[in-house]
């Protein structure tokens, strides 16, 4: 219990500076950013729209620093992140929430295939030490790790979608034929729409779950009780999943966490190319279209769940493993 | 690219911890301590003997002497659009000439340098900071160490590329040092946690106590006595830092927050998407620049996962399987 208040309470503390960097940034750069951008729509905003903007950019207001801090949280506490520019005149919560079920769709698609996939591989590698399988896998994934992201997207664009005309590489789904409806034609569109971008974002994470499960395993597997599980001659199955890989997968659910970020940074390169219409894409065009207002939003949304992922994860972690509750 | 290229290690020492947990880092923490130079030796040894830090090492040398020279290899200046737009491969032209008609080859040639100044400045920057807080952290102690070690996890768990992506966007992208800057500021964490816990179990060691005995000062015993063991682990931290920044940097570029007129790597596959190079039958102009990328990466991860697995024995390949029991 204290060691879940603890976590807790780093995910607040985490939250606050994020939404603080998100404040003070804008208002730290050089230029005032925000004031060339408001410049750069003069005359198609209303001026409600316009006092919006200057309580989360700080510009054009005479109020001190701290005034417009409260104002600021006020703004996002109670969900108001003002009006999109490039999409005007959508609120910036209604745009963001057209585009989220997609990511979360995709990510959540891939992620959870990389997790069972990249365990059992690195299950098997770890307990077939020195097999074929354990050699040839982590040299692959070590260079596999240095392929940027949006590259092995566009890779899989130029074979599968431009050379064999196999799978489709642009959007969600079909917009010229196809309507959003629960119709089986669109929703095998939406399906086909996404097996490329969850492709490359299974490729490109997958490395991760092999090798530190299988690192964690072989650690797990030098232990006294499954020695002792061996000289009580057990069947191998059963020490190698219930015995080994069950104590090892806790370690991978804590690296996990951690390397979130870089689940989603590759989300965010895979869905542009792609066009998908998620938050990834939305926030690169909220960046060319100056649309900050939009982005700071963006930015805040997959920060928070980043960190209630790891928050979710470090929980279940101790749940799941007594001994990180006293060690932590 | 993923997180644990060099946290192998970190995850091999047993059930580590949540998140807020200093995992045991990988080096050789256990022995006596090794001098800088006996660790560099065994570097040197280890790009010898074992297979994957030769041809990381091999690559990386590639590419430095490219860096270096690039006239010599490729006659047409990268910038020029010089030819016919969109030619094929052919020997005139090796890659190719963009839809700008600009010599595609001598784009990636003279794109290494770039790369490579952004992957060495960024690189040991970031390690620097890494080492000034994990190190200052674990040695001083105390209230250092509970607020350094904050910022290092606070850090950690914010994703960097949305903000590296914000604030490049703030700044209306970047040149060359900006993104070294940006870079260098935000992702420093990761290895400052590594470099911390390695000090922290170099605090007791016998060594650090005879120094201060001895009478040495602080400052002294940090810089003398406790970094040089830690050679190997900076090795590879920054081994981590360049190929996070190379992929950083190309990613910023890419999607449009770098310089558009520098010549690297990134930029050209900004031009290649911009172009939409794959739809248009210029496939070179995305694959050759990327294609770069990950080998400049891959010398990076494969250089650091072979001294990971000298530091950790227990990651070594094992040449015998453990007989009948297995399976």
């Amino acid at each position: 219990m204290r060691f879940a208040l603890r976590r807790f309470g780093f995910f607040l503390l985490t939250l606050w500076i994020a939404l603080t960097i998100n404040f003070l940034l804008p208002r730290l750069m050089p230029g005032n950013p925000a004031l060339a951008m408001l410049s750069k729509f003069h005359g198609q905003l209303n001026p409600q729209a316009i006092k919006a903007l200057d309580i989360l950019f700080g510009v054009n207001t005479h109020t001190s620093l701290w005034q417009q801090y409260v104002n600021y949280l006020h703004k996002v506490f109670t969900g108001n992140f003002g009006t999109s520019l490039s999409f005007y005149p959508a609120s910036v919560s209604s745009v963001i929430g057209g585009a989220i079920w997609w990511t979360v769709g995709l990510v959540g698609v891939a992620t959870a295939l990389a997790f069972v996939l990249g365990t059992g591989l690195g299950i098997v590698a770890a307990w077939r030490r020195g097999g074929r399988l354990d050699s040839v896998m982590p040299p692959v994934f070590v260079i596999a790790s240095a392929i940027p992201y949006f590259w092995m997207a566009m890779v899989l664009v130029l074979i599968f979608g431009i050379t064999l005309h196999w799978l489709p590489y642009i959007g969600g789904y079909n917009v010229a034929s196809d309507t959003p409806s629960l119709s089986p034609s669109y929703l095998g569109d939406v399906l086909s729409h996404a097996v490329l971008p969850a492709a490359a974002l299974l490729i490109t994470t997958i490395g991760t779950w092999i090798l530190t499960m299988r690192n964690a395993m072989i650690t797990t597997l030098a232990e006294d009780y499954v020695r002792m599980a061996r000289a009580k001659g057990l069947p191998s199955r059963r020490i190698m999943l219930d015995y080994a890989a069950r104590n090892a997968i806790l370690p991978n659910l804590t690296g996990f966490a951690m390397s979130l970020g870089f689940v989603v940074s590759g989300a965010i390169l895979i869905e542009y190319v792609f066009n998908y219409p998620g938050v990834g894409y939305m926030l690169l065009q909220a960046v060319s279209g100056e649309d900050f207002p939009l982005m700071q939003a963006l930015f805040l949304l997959i920060t928070v769940a980043v960190l209630v992922a790891i928050l979710i994860a470090d929980i279940a972690t101790a749940i799941l493993d007594p001994r990180t509750r006293t060690a932590g | 690219m993923s997180m644990p290229i060099s946290g192998v290690s970190t995850t091999t020492a047993g059930p580590s911890g949540p998140a807020g947990q200093p995992p045991t880092a990988g080096g050789p923490a256990g022995r006596p301590s090794p001098t800088a130079t006996r660790a560099l030796a065994r570097m040197a040894h280890a790009v010898r003997s074992n297979r994957k830090a030769a041809t990381g090492a091999v690559l990386l040398l590639i590419f430095i002497l490219v860096a270096l020279f690039p006239g010599l290899i490729a006659h047409d200046s990268p910038t020029a659009d010089a030819y016919a737009p969109r030619l094929g491969l052919s020997t005139a032209h090796l890659l190719g000439t963009t839809a700008y008609g600009q010599d595609m080859f001598a784009q990636v040639i003279w794109g290494t340098r770039s790369v490579l100044i952004i992957a060495f400045v960024a690189g040991l920057a970031t390690t620097g900071i890494a080492v000034l807080v994990g190190v200052a952290a674990a040695y001083l102690g105390g209230l250092w160490d509970g607020s350094l070690n904050l910022v290092t996890d606070v850090l950690l768990v914010i994703p960097l590329f949305p903000l590296l992506i914000i604030i490049a966007a703030y700044l209306h992208g970047g040149s060359t040092i900006v993104l070294i800057l940006v870079i260098t500021v935000t992702s420093w964490s990761y290895t400052a946690r590594q470099l911390r816990s390695q000090a922290l179990s170099l605090r007791n060691r016998d060594f650090l106590a005879a120094a201060r005995v001895r009478g040495e000062r602080q400052l002294y015993i940090i810089v003398v006595e406790v970094i040089p063991t830690m050679t190997s682990l900076l090795v590879a931290c920054f081994l981590t830092n360049a190929l996070y920044a190379v992929l950083f940097a190309s990613s910023l570029q890419f999607i449009g927050l770098g310089d558009p007129n520098t010549v690297g790597w990134g930029t050209m596959l900004y031009w290649a998407q911009n172009n939409a190079a794959l739809q248009t039958g210029q496939p070179m102009w995305a694959i050759a620049p990327g294609a770069c990328i990950a080998l400049l990466g891959a010398a990076f991860a494969l250089l650091n996962y072979a001294f990971d697995e000298i530091g950790n024995p227990a990651l070594r390949p094992v040449r015998r399987t453990r007989g009948k029991r297995a399976d």
